[in-house]
């Protein structure tokens, strides 16, 4: 019995998260192959198989895959599936919307955003936004898994797995892709990025003009809160929190974030955390390593410029 | 056209989740509960679709134990036409709710339903896709924007990194986000009048199906608390920790 783990890609590289997946995978001692769905996507099938520690690359090319669709996607994985012991995927708006399809056609339950693994069927998984952590076991012959990136390290290359052609389904058309709007910045993706700024609603119009420059020090990306998103002053594919996107960078910047549950959800296992707020009863000086009281506007150029030295 | 909801009785999302003593499970014993979120918004969706003529009918649907009925309650009193509770005391997970959910669509055939992304306790966040598998139909995630057209709807999505749009052929099934919609404020006499709308309850033992719980609990715990933090006095203090903790 071996693992099968669903890759993501952007149409050219592989997404670290699924890295990610296979060093997760590592847990079972068991065979790890990955299934690549593209279209002309033979490089990134090499990609795969330069991951170490994978054994075998399934590498299902057709056209309809060019944007591949749950739909699709969900029934190749279900057939080749069957075969295996876990399905396992990382937890990403891709594989949220594949895996349970594929949980729900072999009749098995799914283990949802995995931070660790204990044991070949036992999960540790962080429920209620993260305030608990719930330890699971499913019974299931087949277990289907996501699992939480930021948790697990990324491997090393230098594996050199074969790679084997598997056939893809006709699609199902039930659905069609139309377009996507992907916010292109040259900022590092936000989910792996080693050091993230984010700003809170009290930065208002400035919070692009306060906070870029301080991330471009870093090379780090941005981040913002919900309640700053809502308003209008950052766009929602940033948001960090527990509806938004969950982060564990080595540094972590919260500007002018006053700490709601909602928004520690997403950033609480960052491993330095430094407050700047101007307010010294705000819950995230409770979470920070380090907190500094002080005017927004004065600090963050200060410690901008404080960097360049 | 038709519209199923799906909510979930939630504890309240406010309200900070206690452990129990023996750290078997989150200790939900009195204290409050309300409709989870997601599908709230997922139900003023389907009554603007109403509003606006687009659907004809909002069915509201839960499944649980006898008390889910508040949010049934709930749904009435912001809109919905007709409520059905699926009753069992069993812990029904999401494999479980997705199969109890289709036998309902069977016999409501509705052409959309609509579904919060994950409910906010367990935080699974599949119930929508199992749905859609099982019924053979097309599924739109995380749905910021939808637009219903003659035959199919086109479903805006936050993907990570931006936004997708994927047109789907009805029947349907939606999964709301937080950007979709906000859901009005319910008026008092509303829900005056909710408390006295019928409520149908189906036995969920009576439909035959394999609901029991597949994922055990084996431990509910708190998260490790970080060790506390210290503030400093001004921005040079702060660079000179960084520059000591090694990541600048």
């Amino acid at each position: 019995m071996s693992i099968l783990i669903l890759a993501e890609h952007d149409g050219k590289h592989i997404k670290q998260s699924t890295r990610q997946a296979v060093t997760a995978a590592n847990a079972w001692q068991l065979p790890i192959h990955v299934l690549v769905a593209g279209a002309q996507s033979a490089a990134i099938a090499q990609q795969a198989a330069e991951i170490a520690g994978v054994a075998k690359v399934l590498h299902a090319d057709a056209a309809q895959f060019e944007h591949p669709l749950a739909e699709d996607v969900s029934v190749l994985l279900a057939q080749l599936g069957r075969d295996y012991k876990v399905i396992l995927s990382a937890h990403t708006a891709f594989s949220k919307s594949v895996l349970p399809r594929v949980a729900a056609v072999l009749d098995v339950a799914m283990v949802s955003d995995v931070i660790s693994i204990t044991a070949p069927s036992t999960y540790v998984r962080p429920i209620y936004a993260g305030n608990v952590l719930s330890t699971v076991e499913s019974s299931d012959t087949i277990q289907v898994v996501t699992i939480r990136a930021t948790s697990f390290a990324v491997p090393a290359a230098g594996g050199n797995a074969e790679v084997v052609t598997v056939t893809a389904p006709a699609t199902s058309g039930l659905s069609r892709w139309i377009k996507e709007d992907r916010n292109v910045s040259d900022r590092p993706e936000l989910s792996s990025a080693r050091v993230v700024v984010s700003g809170g609603r009290s930065l208002a119009e400035r919070f692009d003009e306060l906070l870029a420059p301080l991330a471009h020090k870093f090379g780090g990306a941005l981040g913002a809160t919900r309640a700053c998103v809502d308003a209008g002053f950052a766009p929602n594919d940033i948001q960090v929190g527990q509806t938004g996107t969950i982060v564990a960078p080595e540094l972590y910047f919260a500007i002018g974030i006053s700490g709601a549950m909602q928004h520690l959800a997403g950033m609480k296992d960052s491993k330095i955390i430094v407050a700047i707020n101007h307010d010294p009863d705000a819950p995230i000086f409770q979470h920070a390593d380090y907190g500094l009281v002080a005017n927004l506007f004065d600090a963050v150029p200060e410690l901008t410029a404080a960097l360049n030295n | 056209m038709k519209v199923l909801v799906a909510v979930k009785h939630v504890v309240d999302y406010n309200i900070k989740p206690r452990v129990k003593p023996d750290g078997s499970d989150v200790d939900i014993a009195g204290v409050k509960m309300g409709i989870n979120p997601f599908d709230e918004i997922a139900v003023e969706e389907a009554i603007r679709l109403k509003e606006r003529g687009v659907a004809t009918e909002v069915v509201a649907v839960t499944i649980g134990k006898a008390n889910s009925q508040d949010t049934l309650r709930h749904a009435l009193a912001m809109g919905v036409d007709k409520a059905v509770l699926i009753q069992t005391d069993v812990e029904v997970q999401p494999l479980a709710v997705a199969k109890l959910l289709k036998s309902l669509v069977e016999r409501e055939q509705p052409q959309l339903i609509i579904l919060g992304k994950q409910a906010i306790d367990d935080d699974l966040g599949q119930t929508g896709q199992m749905l859609a598998a099982l019924i053979n139909a097309g599924q739109g995630t995380f749905a910021s924007v939808i637009d219903v057209k003659a035959g199919e709807i086109e479903v805006t999505r936050e993907i990570d990194g931006g936004t997708d749009v994927v047109a789907l052929k009805l029947p349907a099934v939606v999964t709301t986000d937080l950007r979709l919609n906000e859901p009005r404020f319910i008026k008092l006499p509303n829900l005056m009048m909710a408390k006295k709308k019928p409520i149908e309850t189906i036995n969920a033992a009576d439909l035959g199906l394999d609901i029991s719980p597949r994922l055990k609990q084996l431990k509910a715990a708190d998260p490790e608390p970080r060790k506390p933090g210290i503030k400093v006095a001004n921005v040079a203090e702060l660079v000179e920790k960084l520059r000591l903790a090694e990541v600048l």
